[in-house]
């Protein structure tokens, strides 16, 4: 291992101890609603570990994970060193101390807010300084990101960045524009009200603000995956890349279309007039179309690995393709089960439709299907094909890597599909027991919030499995002479010399900051301008 | 850029299916009037209980025959815990919280609203199928969110 892996090595690892952590309170979740005794068990507990394991997955593990990751794509298939390399390192530190800070308030029970600290609930402040540290930091490393490739473009005049890089560029703007809203939220509404600096918070402004970030946030995470997907898996196939430029697009189409959205979490809100929601509909409705040309490519491409393998037929290549690697596995499974996520959200965002799923079961199902799998799992299967590049060591235990993935997939199945169910039967989400005092509608949940349970014990092991194999292989792991080389996929067709109208950043972030002026500024105005009653905040917990 | 046949079909096929789902969308955002509840009127959550709107909670019929139902969700229960409506009558849940954000969602209804201090929230449904109901707080207010819950008992229209 040289030195430049250490940087993206030491993020990967406080990924994947957030990740053990939030899954050891997964199950628990699963089980209480379940109602399954276990020791220890009471509601100020599951409070907390829901808030722990919100925070832990969605903000600390994809954080670290994406931003270990950049570091590897930015000077892999740029193929030179990062700028800034001190303030990479100074940004790891910032994130982590107050990822430390946030978690060690959280365990203490003092801030049992959950992931999405709406107020007037109120954390301690460690809670909302500790995450204002973890977006500090992370925007430390979108300076890195873009510094490196500005350096690459001096040296390259003309040329477009390759792919890999031009969608971590992507992620970099989307996370840069998400992330104002829930800097204003947390430093200029929460953390003085927290002090007790300011007396009140308008609730309704709060979660505005919070979804202006929530909702691009999910393509944070979204985007790397697709890179994934785009560059990386066509060629661990063993084909090739099926379009190169309409990759790009779709690209570009996250960048001007993801932030403008965030008014579909919060359909059921009062003060928010019914217009500006169904202007974010139609753009999250929009969103989709960028997916679907992403499921085209990325199985025209491996239809292209499995023919090239010798693959014939209608559906003979599937065949051929290389099902015993786990990052092909993982990231294949990933997609299939992206593909019913994506049905479920759309639902979600059905304006009207969203009176039967909101804040119900439903929901959890639906963002595990697509965090919790489309991402995680693809961050999972990178993780098989990291390592062994970035330690210089053989994957250990390979046959749980190789496992792992069908587990996940199999829990999944199990919970997911099971909340769905539950929800659409009006089981309210996050709930601790839902006995409901024996009420003939609670009754009905009983029998898929087992298998919701069940689903969560495989889900736990599918976990502790792709733990086993990172520290195994970190520890164990038998050092190889020649590591394999970080490559990524060629396209069928080569990429024009020149830079295109879809390379053009400034441009496409130009239109998408437009889209949320109008998108946010002219409802937040008329927000404002309301007479509004701020609340104090409560500790309920 | 070089865009194969194949492709351009699923494009088209993409589009056209996402203007059918914004189509069916805005039909019945249009036609039949399906709105999410997203009522604009605030009020002071330090005040709510002597406010002329929410000093008395409970149903009341009015002169044209719709029900009115004021609310309060608060940590953790539903004021009034028990509320009886006509069946086939178009009732309004008009709903504040003077605490922390609360759901009112009627489970097995269409009936579901978050309930935010300094806002009131208003749902208008009716209820053809009479029965009990459950209502549950959906959005997490403390350590007493899965006891929030209250009745909806649906009378038979004499």
């Amino acid at each position: 291992m040289n030195r430049a892996q250490r940087l993206p090595l030491a993020h990967l690892w406080v990924a994947f101890a957030a990740f053990g952590l939030a899954s050891l309170m997964a199950v628990m979740q699963a089980m209480s609603r379940a109602e399954v005794q276990l020791p220890a068990r009471t509601a100020a507990i599951y409070y907390l570990s829901v808030t722990a394991h919100g925070v832990l997955t969605a903000l600390v593990f994809t954080t670290f994970f994406i931003m270990g990751f950049g570091y590897v794509i930015a000077r892999t298939a740029l193929r030179r060193p990062l700028v800034g390399e001190g303030v990479a390192w100074a940004s790891f530190w910032i994130a982590l101390i107050g990822t430390l800070l946030a978690t060690l308030v959280i365990v203490l029970g003092k801030a049992s807010v959950l992931y999405t600290f709406y107020p007037p609930l109120q954390a301690h402040p460690g809670f909302y300084i500790g995450a204002a540290l973890l977006v500090i930091g992370s925007w430390g490393w979108c300076w890195v990101m873009v510094r490196t490739y500005r350096a690459w473009r001096r040296d390259n005049s003309g040329a477009p960045a390759p792919l890999a890089m031009h969608g971590l560029l992507a992620t970099v703007i989307v996370w840069i524009l998400a992330t104002i809203g829930v800097a204003i939220e947390v430093v200029v509404l929460l953390i003085p009200w927290s002090l007790g600096i300011t007396k009140t918070v308008d609730p309704i402004l709060a979660r505005a603000l919070f979804w202006w970030f929530g909702h691009p946030l999910v393509y944070f995470w979204l985007l790397p995956a697709y890179v994934a997907w785009y560059t990386i898996l066509p060629r661990e196939a063993g084909g090739k890349l099926f379009s190169d430029p309409l990759a790009r697009v779709v690209f570009v189409l996250f960048i001007v279309l993801s932030t403008p959205v965030g008014f579909h979490h919060q359909f059921m809100d009062p003060g928010i007039p019914a217009g500006w929601k169904l202007f974010h509909t139609v753009n999250t409705f929009a969103i989709l179309f960028p997916s679907f040309l992403t499921a085209f490519t990325v199985i025209a491409s491996l239809e292209v690995a499995g023919r090239m393998r010798g693959g014939r037929g209608l559906f003979g290549w599937l065949g051929k393709l290389p099902w015993g690697e786990p990052l092909f596995t993982s990231v294949v499974l990933a997609m299939t089960i992206f593909a019913v996520g994506g049905f479920s959200g759309a639902v979600n965002a059905g304006y009207g439709m969203n009176a039967m799923v909101h804040n119900t079961a439903w929901v959890q199902g639906h963002f595990h299907l697509t965090v919790g799998s489309a991402v995680a799992l693809t961050f999972m299967g990178l993780t098989y094909w990291l390592l062994p590049r970035l330690l210089g060591r053989e994957l250990k235990f390979p046959a749980f890597a190789q496992v792992q993935p069908w587990l996940w997939f199999v829990g999944m199945m199990f919970f997911a599909v099971a909340n769905h169910v539950t929800g659409l039967l009006g089981m309210p989400r996050r709930v601790y027991d839902p006995a409901y005092f024996g009420a003939a509608a609670a009754r009905a949940w009983a029998p898929w919030t087992a298998v919701s349970a069940a689903g969560g014990v495989i889900l736990f092991v599918s976990a502790m499995s792709f733990l086993l194999v990172a520290v195994g292989t970190a520890l164990w792991g038998k050092r190889m002479a020649s590591p394999p080389e970080i490559a990524y996929a060629e396209p069928l067709e080569p990429v024009p010399p020149r830079r295109s109208l879809w390379d053009r950043f400034g441009l496409w972030t130009v239109l998408a900051v437009l889209l949320v002026l109008i998108a946010y500024g002219l409802p937040l105005f008329g927000l404002l301008r309301l007479e509004r009653f701020g609340s104090p905040g409560f500790k309920p917990f | 850029m070089k865009v194969y046949l194949y492709e351009k079909i699923w494009m088209w096929g993409s589009a056209l299916l996402i203007v059918a789902f914004l189509g069916s969308l805005l039909a019945t955002t249009f036609g039949l009037g399906i709105r999410p509840p997203s009522h604009v009127e605030t009020i002071d959550p330090k005040a709510v209980r002597t406010d002329p709107r929410f000093a008395a909670s409970g149903v009341t019929v009015r002169p044209d025959g719709s029900v009115r139902v004021v609310a309060l969700a608060q940590i953790w229960a539903f004021v009034p815990n028990e509320i009886r409506v006509p069946a086939g009558r178009p009732v309004t849940f008009r709903v504040t919280s003077p605490d922390v954000l609360h759901g009112f969602q009627i489970v097995g209804t269409n009936v579901n609203a978050m309930v935010a201090p300094g806002y009131v929230s208003q749902v208008t449904t009716t209820f053809h199928r009479p029965g009990e109901y459950l209502i549950v707080c959906n959005e997490y207010c403390g350590l007493g969110h899965h006891v929030m819950a209250g009745k909806l008992i649906v009378e038979a229209a004499p």
